[in-house]
């Protein structure tokens, strides 16, 4: 049995703002297992972000609440941990890439610099060794002249150059997650293809889980063990990469990947989704996605629940599904 | 140009080069320059989708800028029907949120182009822009908003009726989709085949996302470092690349049905634009480079590789 790195169970999060509140994340479990890359796909809005943000608490403290839900990261309560407690976690045990490579390093400093910060941050390493260890990152992630590209700004490197560090860097003590929030977005695809080699191939070795975020069907679907689909803050499906993808069990799912233009011939009309997602401060009642729905039927007026199906961690949020598995 | 063509070229680019000077000396000189556009040859036909594809870099804006008379080539020559006529050309952008005047009402925007070119009373220009907004689905009443309050996918739409508004015969399209999800894509999509099938528009479809331009177009540029190095027809282009950097481009586009990422790509950083490689551009990335490829590349038959055939025997056999 393997552990269980991150559990996020049932949560709920709003953001006050100006007369009412957005209803950003709904009853929202996930769990990561040690070692496994799982995927959380969703359009913009569906909270992909900000659940990943919360399991590393990295939103401002007073600007949401939690409505319910509990969050353990190794072990630890994430929502009752000292901010203390946090930043000798955060770069050690969990680590983030984000979008873009650009904004998260510090223009000012040199990328070696920034490196050994964080490397003897975390660890007892001289100078010295922190910089070998930088160059050792670096090398792995296939940049050929490390000891000259630590002597760079950002802003001398290529995008692709610049995820490939950040990597390398997030890699650097051996973390037990690492929560990638669409690190290849600002990629080319053929950047993108080598940037998720590097990534997968440096995560297996290490045995790091990933927690990876994306709006791309198809980049997931070549990326990771298991999926999470999310729609306006809840999550809509859960499975096994290849089988959500390949027989998904939520119409919004089904409508997703209709939708995509690949899955059209060409000059054939795409398969749209009618209508818009709902505004998160003034959620519909039951069903979130019931009003672009074409099975919709006189149960979506209730929330549905997850409802597990016969394989194992195969879930989905559709009262369709239960009527299936009850009959 | 020529009489005897049985097709109807709307817009011709001939041996279009552009250099962007960079950094300057003590008296103001241009010490290098960026070369965006290296000789393109492109000519557009009426009522066609013509796609163009590439990575960031490849001077993929720079040619749309070119097109559209934004941007004056350093050397080269544009022609044809539309290029004289500003009024039959017109652009959506990437980004719908910069590219909407965030002062103006909705209906001001859509009109803009009308405004700026013709006199047209108030009452007028209202009236074409509720006809506008019914054709690409905006309700007559948020006609008085301000773009700010609208969606992306309906920014964009305010976008595309705005390049209707001078009833242009080439729109070209830059990355019409990219900032949207893929429900409102769909959407965006299926509007644009919609109004060029009613209204016999040549689209000049700009994107980095093959499985859109795939769906979108007949035809297709692939542009590497400001240079076509392949052109042709889309379904036969894409399902048989013949261009060593045509294949890398499709063999990294991740597949819904794949599994696995493949082989590891080693070398993906681009060869600088100040200093433009002697041979063939794609030299220092090409697996099958051999001493014929040090020399420049022409393109012949729709393709700038000489072992272009070689290879395709190769992989035949």
């Amino acid at each position: 049995m393997r552990k269980t790195v991150l559990d996020i169970d049932n949560l709920s999060l709003e953001f006050p703002v100006y007369k009412g509140t957005v209803s950003a994340v709904n009853r929202v479990s996930l769990h990561v297992q040690e070692g496994e890359i799982v995927g959380i796909v969703g359009e913009s809005g569906s909270a992909k972000s900000v659940t990943a943000m919360t399991a590393m608490r990295l939103l401002p403290s007073e600007s949401f609440r939690i409505r319910s839900g509990r969050i353990t990261l190794l072990g630890q309560d994430m929502l009752a941990l000292s901010e203390q407690k946090l930043a000798s976690m955060r770069g050690r045990d969990v680590a983030m890439i984000f979008q873009e490579p650009l904004t998260a390093l510090n223009p000012t400093k040199k990328v070696g610099a920034q490196m050994l910060g964080v490397i003897r941050l975390h660890t007892k390493l001289s100078e010295r060794e922190a910089r070998l260890h930088a160059i050792k990152l670096l090398t792995d992630m296939r940049i050929n002249d490390a000891e000259e590209i630590l002597e760079r700004y950002p802003f001398e490197l290529s995008g692709g150059m610049r995820q490939r560090i950040l990597i390398g860097l997030a890699f650097a003590c051996s973390p037990k997650l690492l929560i990638a929030d669409e690190p290849t977005t600002a990629l080319d695809v053929t950047v993108q293809k080598q940037v998720l080699q590097l990534l997968r191939q440096k995560a297996r070795e290490l045995n790091t889980a990933i927690l990876f975020i994306s709006h791309d069907l198809a980049v997931v679907s070549q990326f990771c063990d298991r999926l999470y689909v999310m729609y306006a803050g809840s999550v809509v499906e859960t499975g096994p990469t290849r089988e959500v993808l390949g027989a998904p069990k939520h119409p919004y799912t089904q409508a997703l990947i209709r939708a995509l233009p690949e899955s059209a011939a060409p000059g054939q009309p795409l398969r749209s989704i009618r209508g818009v997602v709902p505004n998160l401060t003034d959620m519909p009642t039951g069903c979130a996605f019931r009003e672009r729905c074409d099975s919709a039927f006189e149960a979506c007026s209730a929330i549905p629940p997850l409802f597990s199906l016969d394989e194992d961690n195969r879930a989905s949020a559709c009262w369709l599904c239960e009527k299936e598995h009850a009959a | 140009m020529s009489a005897g063509k049985t097709r109807d070229t709307v817009l011709e680019l001939s041996d279009i080069s552009v250099r962007f000077p960079s950094g300057s000396d003590w008296l103001g000189r241009p010490t290098s320059h960026v070369h965006a556009l290296n000789g393109v040859d492109l000519d557009v036909q009426r009522g066609e989708t013509l796609g163009i594809v590439g990575e960031s870099g490849c001077g993929k804006s720079t040619l749309a800028q070119v097109l559209l008379g934004l941007l004056q080539p350093s050397e080269g020559l544009v022609s044809g029907a539309a290029a004289s006529d500003e009024s039959a050309l017109q652009i959506v952008f990437q980004d719908p949120q910069s590219s909407l005047n965030s002062r103006m009402r909705v209906w001001r925007v859509i009109t803009e182009p009308v405004f700026a070119r013709q006199r047209k009373s108030t009452m007028e220009l209202r009236r074409l822009a509720v006809e506008l907004a019914a054709k690409v689905g905006l309700r007559e009443e948020t006609l008085d908003r301000y773009p700010h309050e609208f969606s992306g996918g309906q920014r964009q739409r305010i976008a595309i009726a705005r390049a209707l508004s001078s009833d242009p015969d080439v729109i070209v399209l830059d990355e019409p989709t990219s900032a949207l999800d893929i429900s409102v894509q769909a959407q965006i999509l299926n509007l644009l085949d919609e109004l060029q099938r009613e209204r016999s528009l040549t689209y000049i479809f700009i994107s980095h996302d093959i499985s859109v331009i795939s769906h979108m177009c007949r035809r297709v540029a692939v542009m590497y470092l400001g240079q076509i190095v392949e052109i042709g027809d889309a379904a036969s282009l894409l399902a048989h690349p013949r261009h060593p950097y045509t294949q890398l481009l499709l063999g990294s586009v991740p597949k819904l049905e794949e599994d696995g990422l493949g082989e590891l790509i080693e070398e993906t950083e681009l060869p600088s634009n100040r200093r433009l490689p002697s041979g063939c551009f794609f030299f220092d990335r090409c697996s099958f480079a051999t001493e014929a490829c040090r020399q420049p590349q022409q393109l012949i038959d729709g393709v700038r590789c000489c072992r272009a055939e070689e290879l395709a025997l190769t992989a035949a056999g």
